[in-house]
């Protein structure tokens, strides 16, 4: 087991290498002026000094914070109305033109409206995070929930099951490894949400970082930071969201 | 195999308590029909039946004539489209409902979920009855012991063999002590030995707890040797075509000598052939 996570960490650290040599050639052989593509030691050196000043952090956590918010809000709501959708072909019939007609409409322009409404706070940002996260996750539990088997449907009703309990017993579990699916897909999303409503009206955050280091100071190592800071969210939050999957789906 | 430590010998001398305080199951010119897109399909007509309470009633018939549409009226998964259906007891007869406890069910198929442990799926019904921990937990590890899967207790239905599955869907349909036992060919995907072996259980396990016992099935031979009558059902749409009472002693043997049985097999044969689609009989005639 040590062993074969030993390997994995190595495997991911030969390509990370190969991936900053292969950006370190690019911009020598190219020539590239350091504010289009700065190479990879210049922005190494830049994201130290904006971790060592609290700069980096300070967005890091303004994000990070909407992200998760916004994806805990998103998801907790997407089940609930998927379990709903799958339950009830009225409900999927009345809900989802709705629903995909949210989701038609693309965030970038919901954000200012929601801004607007929600008074420009942290509440409006976390709302675009957890908008944007919704859809995947409530179609996917939808399509657990009517995957469910019907014959422990039939024989949970012999049983004198409620509803609540066939979904509690039956339909969450079945569902759990396409809302799982769905969950990976939507913390991704979560953070494209967080950025963009950052970009709408926010004073801190990595989308507001980008803005001041492109707008203000031509600062293209620091936009590289700012990238590279998001990338790892994504990943971070993505590889959490593996790793409870594992956890909660390794005895089913 | 189930425990023997539970069904020894001494069951079979033990004097069955018959009829008291049991539930029977009446079936009074019952037809069920199911909607199709254009039309319906008939899958019972005009079923007559009283199974008397604290009997052991083998089903037989061919394919498609209607013994799971059958049991599932009993257990009120269904409501008759004709006719009633009703459980007789000491108190009055009353529909059955899907859930009122007085039918347990145990299908073809274990049809566990397979993110509980056996214990757990065992304790199901008494988890959605709202029974405490410690009750349901104890519970269903008696009625795991007493099929023979007290070892199997913490597994997951995919470690579990097809027999052990069987004998789990069993378990947690006597868990709540149900008046009246459904059993839709719950050996029927098992080898001929496991089968026999069971069969051999199930009978011990009824002697030593009276109940009344549907039993589908299509093997004539686990029929009259489990049964005290073997109803015959007709092709579709399914109605009673005989009832054979079988009166030899219990526990009976896997294999009989006694020209008895082997008298009520080629009757039920018989019944059987008789009661079949006429296209199929030519095709079948070498088979019977």
């Amino acid at each position: 087991m040590t062993r074969r996570i030993a390997v994995r960490v190595a495997e991911a650290a030969a390509s990370l290498v190969v991936f900053l040599v292969a950006w370190k050639v690019l911009t020598v052989v190219t020539g590239t002026p350091e504010y289009i593509l700065p190479p990879p030691e210049i922005v190494g050196e830049r994201a130290l000094t904006a971790i060592d000043s609290g700069l980096l952090w300070e967005h890091v956590a303004a994000t990070l914070q909407e992200v998760v918010l916004g994806l805990a809000l998103g998801a907790a709501t997407a089940v609930a109305v998927g379990v709903a959708l799958g339950k009830s072909l009225l409900v999927e019939r009345v809900l989802s033109p709705y629903i995909v007609a949210a989701q038609a409409v693309p965030v970038l322009a919901l954000a200012p409206l929601l801004d607007l409404w929600f008074g420009g706070g942290l509440l409006a940002r976390v709302l675009v995070c957890a908008l944007i996260v919704f859809f995947p996750i409530a179609i996917a539990t939808m399509v657990g929930v009517r995957s469910a088997d019907p014959l422990l449907r039939e024989m949970l009703r012999s049983l004198g099951a409620t509803p609540g309990q066939v979904t509690r017993w039956l339909e969450i579990p079945s569902a759990l490894p396409v809302i799982f699916g769905g969950l990976r897909v939507g913390v991704t999303l979560s953070v494209i949400g967080a950025v963009v409503a950052e970009w709408v009206s926010a004073s801190v955050g990595l989308g507001v970082l980008i803005n001041i280091a492109d707008q203000g100071l031509f600062d293209t190592p620091l936009m590289f930071v700012a990238l590279a800071a998001l990338a790892v969210i994504g990943l971070g939050l993505y590889g959490l969201v593996v790793l409870v999957e594992r956890r909660l789906l390794a005895t089913a | 195999m189930f425990q023997q430590a539970h069904a020894g010998t001494e069951a079979a001398d033990t004097p069955r308590q018959s009829g008291l305080g049991l539930t029977g199951v009446r079936l009074t010119g019952v037809g069920h029909a199911f909607p199709l897109p254009r039309g319906e399909l008939t899958a019972l007509e005009d079923v007559d039946l009283e199974v008397p309470a604290g009997s052991f009633t083998a089903i037989i018939g061919p394919n498609g004539c209607g013994k799971s549409t059958l049991l599932r009226l009993v257990a009120g998964l269904l409501m008759p489209t004709q006719g009633s259906v009703e459980l007789p007891d000491a108190n009055g007869a009353a529909a059955p409902r899907a859930g009122d406890g007085q039918t347990g069910l145990a299908f073809q198929q274990p049809r566990l979920m397979p993110w509980l442990s056996t214990l757990e799926n065992v304790a199901l019904p008494l988890t959605l009855a709202g029974a405490p921990a410690a009750e349901r937990r104890g519970r269903a590890e008696l009625a795991l012991e007493r099929v023979g899967l007290a070892e199997a207790a913490d597994l997951r239905p995919a470690d579990l063999s097809g027999g052990m599955a069987q004998r789990a869907g069993l378990a947690r349909a006597l868990i709540t002590d149900p008046p009246i036992l459904l059993l839709d060919e719950p050996f029927s995907a098992l080898d001929a030995l496991t089968r026999e072996a069971f069969d051999d259980q199930l009978q011990r396990l009824w002697l030593e707890l009276p109940r009344t016992v549907l039993f589908v099935t299509h093997s004539v031979s686990e029929a009259i040797r489990l049964a005290d009558r073997v109803v015959v059902m007709s092709a579709r749409p399914g109605s009673v075509a005989d009832v054979l009472p079988v009166d030899l002693p219990r526990p009976r043997p896997v294999q009989s000598v006694d020209p008895a049985v082997a008298a009520l097999d080629a009757a039920v044969r018989a019944a059987l052939a008789r009661s079949r689609p006429p296209e199929l009989t030519d095709w079948t005639e070498g088979a019977a």
